[in-house]
C-alpha cells in the first residue's frame, strides 16, 4: 500500500493540490473561529442569566461572598442528565456549563474535519494519523464515563 | 442552594466582582498563553488558589478551560498564517492524545510530590537548554528523518519581525514523539499546561522554528487538554462561575496574542518562554518539597 502522498505528476496538478491544502487550513480556521464564538455567546448569555436569576450575586453591599460558588462543595451540572435538567430549569450555570461543551468540541470538530481533509487530499498517511487521534479522543470520553 | 457557603476572611468579593477581576487577568493569561504555546494555565491556577483561595482541584478544571480557549483562539489565526506546522502538529497528536489518556489513569498510581520534583528538575534543564540554543537556532536546511520525508512535515511560514519567508526542515520525529507522550501524560497527572515540554520538544528534539514551535504547541494544546476534559467534567472539576470568565478573558487575550507573534522576534519569543519554564519549574518544586 502506497503511504505516501502521490506526487503531482504535472504543474497544474501540483497547483491543484496547494489549493487543496489551502482549503484545508481555511476550513480548520474556520471551525476553531465559529466553534470560539458560539462558546463565548453562550458563556455571555449564562452569565448574564445566572446575574437575572441571582441580583444578590451582584450587590456590593451583598453578604453574598463568590467563595460560596468556587468551594470545593459548590453542587453544579457535571454530568449529561444534570445539566439537562439544569437547563430546562433555565440556569444560567446550566448554560454555562453548555458553553464549556462547545468549547471542548471545538478542537475535537477540528480533527474530525481535518480527517475529511486529508482524505479528499488523497493522503493516506496523515487520514490514518488523524483517525488514530480521533479514536483516542472517543475512548477517552468513553472511558471518562460519559 | 449553596449549603456551605465558605467565607473566606482575606479577599471578600460578590461573585459579579469575582467574575469581573477574573475576567481581566485571564485577558493576560491568554496574551501570554497564545505567545509561548502554553495553556494560560500557568497564570490561572496560581491566581485562583494564592489570590483568590478557590479549591485546588477546581483551579485545575478552570486551567483545563483556559487551555482550550487559548489554543482554539489563537490557532484560528496561526493556522491561517502558516505558522502553525499543521502535519507536524497532528502527527505529533498520537503521542499527546495517547499520553493524556494514560495519565488520567495513573494519577492514584504515582507518588505527586516526587512528580512536581521530577519534572520540576526536567523544566529546569528544558530552560536551561532552550536559552542555550538561542545562538544556534537557524532552521535545517537538509533532514535524513524518514518519517518526517514520508510525511512531509516539513514546512516554511513568512516571518513578519525578519520580513521573509523562511523554510525549515524537521528532524528527530522519533524523540519528538517520546517527549510528546511525556508532555501529554504529565499535563493529565499534574494538571499543568502541556506545552512547557512540547515546545522544548518541537525546538530541541525536531529543530522546527522557535514561533513555529510555540504556534504548533499552542495548536495540539487543545486537543490534549479535550483528551482529559472528560474526567475533569465528569470529576465536578468545571465550576461554570470560575470557567466563563476564564474563558472569555482567555479568549480575548489569545486572539490579541495571535497578532503580536507574527510581529516580535524569535528570539524574543524564546527568552519570554525561558522565564515563564522557570517560573512553572520553580512552582512545581515548591509544590513537590512543601
Amino acid at each position: 500500500m502506497r503511504l505516501t502522498r502521490r506526487p503531482p505528476a504535472t504543474p497544474e496538478a501540483a497547483k491543484e493540490m496547494e489549493e487543496k491544502i489551502r482549503l484545508t487550513e481555511i476550513t480548520i480556521s474556520l471551525v476553531l473561529r465559529i466553534g470560539v464564538s458560539v462558546s463565548v455567546l453562550v458563556f455571555i448569555a449564562g452569565i448574564v442569566v445566572m446575574f437575572v436569576h441571582h441580583p444578590s450575586y451582584a450587590s456590593f453591599t451583598g453578604s453574598i461572598s463568590f467563595h460560596g460558588l468556587t468551594s470545593g462543595t459548590t453542587q453544579f451540572p457535571h454530568s449529561f442528565s444534570a445539566l439537562a435538567t439544569s437547563l430546562s430549569k433555565g440556569q444560567g450555570r446550566g448554560i454555562i456549563v453548555l458553553g464549556t461543551m462547545l468549547l471542548i468540541l471545538t478542537p475535537i470538530l477540528r480533527v474530525a474535519v481535518a480527517i475529511v481533509s486529508f482524505s479528499i487530499e488523497k493522503d493516506p498517511a496523515m487520514t490514518l494519523v488523524t483517525i488514530f487521534v480521533m479514536a483516542v479522543l472517543v475512548l477517552s470520553f468513553f472511558l471518562a464515563g460519559l | 442552594m449553596y449549603s456551605h457557603p465558605i467565607v473566606c476572611t482575606i479577599l471578600n468579593m460578590t461573585p459579579l466582582d469575582f467574575v469581573i477581576s477574573l475576567g481581566l487577568i485571564s485577558i493576560v493569561a491568554g496574551v501570554l498563553g497564545s505567545l509561548i504555546g502554553l495553556g494560560g494555565g500557568v497564570v490561572i491556577v496560581p491566581v485562583l488558589t494564592l489570590l483568590y483561595h478557590v479549591d485546588i482541584r477546581l483551579a485545575i478544571g478552570a486551567s483545563i478551560v483556559s487551555v482550550i480557549a487559548t489554543s482554539s483562539g489563537a490557532a484560528a489565526a496561526y493556522v491561517r498564517e502558516k505558522m502553525t506546522n499543521l502535519r507536524a502538529g497532528m502527527f505529533l497528536e498520537i503521542a499527546t492524545t495517547t499520553g493524556a489518556v494514560s495519565g488520567a489513569y495513573l494519577t492514584t498510581l504515582l507518588p505527586t510530590r516526587f512528580l512536581f520534583i521530577l519534572f520540576g528538575i526536567v523544566l529546569a534543564y528544558s530552560a536551561a537548554a532552550t536559552f542555550q540554543r538561542r545562538r544556534s537556532a537557524a532552521p535545517l536546511t537538509v533532514s535524513h528523518d524518514r518519517i518526517a520525508n514520508v510525511l512531509e512535515l516539513h514546512g516554511e511560514y513568512y516571518d513578519e519581525a525578519e520580513k521573509r519567508e523562511i523554510s525549515y526542515k524537521v528532524t528527530g520525529t522519533k524523540l519528538g514523539l517520546f517527549m510528546m507522550y511525556i508532555a501529554g501524560l504529565v499535563s493529565a497527572l499534574l494538571g499543568i499546561g502541556s506545552g512547557a515540554l512540547k515546545v522544548p520538544a518541537m525546538d530541541l528534539a525536531m529543530h522546527l522554528p522557535m514561533k513555529v514551535s510555540t504556534a504548533t504547541s499552542n495548536f495540539m494544546i487543545g486537543v490534549t487538554a479535550a483528551a482529559s476534559a472528560g474526567v475533569y467534567f465528569t470529576r465536578g472539576q468545571i465550576d461554570p462561575i470560575i470557567a466563563a470568565p476564564v474563558a472569555i478573558g482567555v479568549l480575548i487575550g489569545a486572539t490579541v496574542g495571535s497578532k503580536v507573534l507574527g510581529k516580535i522576534t524569535s528570539h524574543a519569543v524564546r527568552l519570554i518562554f525561558v522565564v515563564v519554564l522557570v517560573v512553572i519549574s520553580l512552582e512545581m518544586l515548591q509544590r513537590g518539597f512543601f
